[in-house]
């Protein structure tokens, strides 16, 4: 499938956008039964738009950056009168009375649903092992998962059913399937892109953004997404920043950390694939500085402490009141109780109750006190470590793609899967996951390049050289 | 290290949670979250007197808009969407019980 950039610059000389929105359909009908990718394709409302968009061209309007770009929608994301199920029971079935943000900035941009993709359910997973509605397989080796929460949208482009998708990176679920489906992927700065209409996990630390195969593509993507909205108050009130434009600014003169404790504790052939990167960098140019950052051990125990506790709150929500789905009850207290004991998934349900603990009286200090304080250390060891560098380089993920249930029965074994991951979350900053070399069965690994706030473009042009010195130019 | 909690107190956090457990569950869900807990002792043991504790990353500060009438979510496509409604407004099933 041709790159977002190339049918967009199609679309716009001319050619139909039914062009690109049946080769993804083809692309879907192929593989979709084998790897659940999509919950819901949106063939009817694709075609229509892809004719909407011949017509803007056929009358002189430029119908944008996304000209005709099909683009898959993970399903945590609203979108009117489409299902919408965040890969839970609970949901099924509804659909939204208005669109998100984001996709209303696509559309706007000429860009086309394929439709929803699917995730672990709510977004809490790292293997899209949890979805109500079924896993989904790494494209790359079916046996395998595609990582998660995002898998779906990661798999969607892995599998050339779209060029580009949308997740969302809680702590980690956009950078780990990209790592384990050989994408880039984005986690933007928190407040770059924004959250309404995004169904919440944990408001303090979930952030949109793009997987995509090339970081041209990924830069573009977020481009678009990217701005200040009134209607999330927790949104940058700036300017979008300019990606594109620098994604070839090379990183000549610039300094990178390669922190110890991003590395510490992967396999092999991942650490090999790290000190490639760096190699690679240094060729191009870069200073690199050994450093370690000791709190960085400490964000796994803050984030399974924070993250619970903001998803407890948040889906006290889904009640059988106002949307989803509803299980009777001789009172109202014992209607929620059914509802939510039949609604939820085990993984949310686990979760649920440990931010319920970890937020009860007796308990909060010395749980979730606590991991607020941590994650102002850890913000603050990153402000010392970005005085002395202007990005860190380090590991996506410890391993490459690993075997469906290999993880199931012990959480902590998954939740492992985030700790390189987690930090940025916790510190509200950028990072973005690119891939580098293979390792283990030839699967890909993704190498994590991190920056402070607002540090997207820079990062983008690092990615840029490895991206070119893997010869994925 | 001593279990971090008890199968009482699964009980009473799905209670707070709404959430209904099979005696299974509770067994299972006691050992697992005792599992992540003794993980998250590693925070206990760490001296953060005096450390301001960090809710959101970027320090929220109130957003407000300029108190102007707009249009809002048409109530018809919402109240499609509930799982009962009546006259308009979402129905649930009784709140308060009998006078005693």
């Amino acid at each position: 499938m041709k790159s977002a950039l190339e049918i967009a610059a199609a679309v716009r000389g001319g050619q139909s956008a039914l062009v690109a929105v049946e080769e993804s359909l083809t692309a879907i009908r192929a593989r979709n039964e084998e790897l659940n990718v999509f919950l819901y394709v949106d063939e009817d409302g694709a075609r229509a738009a892809a004719a909407r968009i011949d017509e803007q061209v056929r009358r002189g309007e430029d119908p944008g950056l996304l000209a005709g770009v099909p683009i898959a929608l993970k399903d945590n994301l609203c979108t009117t009168g489409i299902p919408t199920t965040c890969s839970s029971k609970i949901l099924e079935g509804w659909k939204p009375p208005y669109n998100a943000t984001v996709v209303d900035r696509l559309v706007a941009q000429g860009a086309i649903s394929m439709g929803k993709t699917n995730l672990d359910e709510f977004a809490m997973g790292s293997s899209t092992e949890n979805s109500a509605f079924g896993p989904t397989r790494n494209p790359l080796d079916p046996a395998r998962v595609p990582g998660g929460s995002s898998g779906g949208s990661a798999a969607a482009v892995a599998s050339n059913m779209t060029p580009v998708s949308l997740g969302s990176d809680t702590g980690g679920s956009i950078r780990q399937p990209a790592a384990l489906c050989g994408l880039v992927g984005v986690k933007p700065t928190y407040g770059l892109v924004s959250r309404y209409g995004l169904i919440a996990f944990a408001s303090s630390l979930d952030q949109i953004g793009p997987f995509a195969q090339s970081v041209s593509d990924a830069a573009l993507l977020l481009e678009v997404i990217a701005g200040h909205d009134p209607l999330d108050s927790t949104s940058l009130p700036e300017p979008t920043p300019s990606l594109l434009a620098h994604v070839a600014d090379g990183v000549a003169g610039k300094r990178i950390g390669l922190v110890r404790e991003l590395v510490d504790g992967a396999d092999e052939d991942v650490v090999r694939a790290v000190n490639k990167a760096v190699e690679t960098l240094k060729d191009a140019g870069a200073t690199i500085v050994e450093l370690s950052i000791p709190e960085l051990h400490l964000g796994l125990s803050a984030y399974y402490l924070i993250a619970p506790a903001e998803a407890s709150s948040n889906l006290a929500r889904f009640d059988g009141v106002r949307f989803g789905n509803r299980v009777d009850g001789e009172d109202v207290t014992a209607m929620m109780e059914a509802t939510r004991t039949a609604g939820f998934g085990a993984e949310v349900k686990r979760r649920i109750m440990l931010g319920t603990y970890a937020l009860s009286a007796g308990y909060f200090d010395a749980y979730y006190g606590q991991a607020l304080k941590v994650r102002t250390r850890m913000i603050e060891a990153f402000a010392t470590a970005y005085q002395q560098v202007d990005m860190i380089i380090g590991a996506t993920t410890p391993s490459v793609a690993f075997e469906f249930g290999s993880k199931t029965n012990d959480p902590m074994a998954m939740y492992l899967n985030d700790v390189f991951t987690i930090p940025t979350n916790l510190a509200g900053e950028a990072a973005i996951s690119v891939p580098f070399g293979t390792g283990e069965a030839n699967l890909p690994i993704g190498v994590q390049l991190l920056g402070p706030g607002r540090s997207e473009a820079r990062l983008f042009a690092a990615a840029r050289v490895l991206e070119i010195a893997d010869g994925r130019a | 290290m001593t279990e971090p909690l008890s199968r009482d107190d699964v009980a009473h956090v799905a209670k707070l949670a709404r959430l209904r457990l099979t005696e299974d569950e509770l067994v299972r869900y006691t050992e697992q979250l005792g599992k992540i807990l003794v993980h998250a002792q590693d925070l206990s043991s760490l001296d953060l007197h005096g450390v301001a504790p960090t809710a959101h990353p970027f320090g929220l500060v109130n957003v407000v808009r300029p108190d102007e009438v707009r249009a809002s979510l048409d109530p018809a496509p919402v109240l499609a969407q509930a799982p009962d409604v009546e006259d308009g407004r979402f129905a649930v099933p009784r709140i308060v019980g009998e006078a005693p």
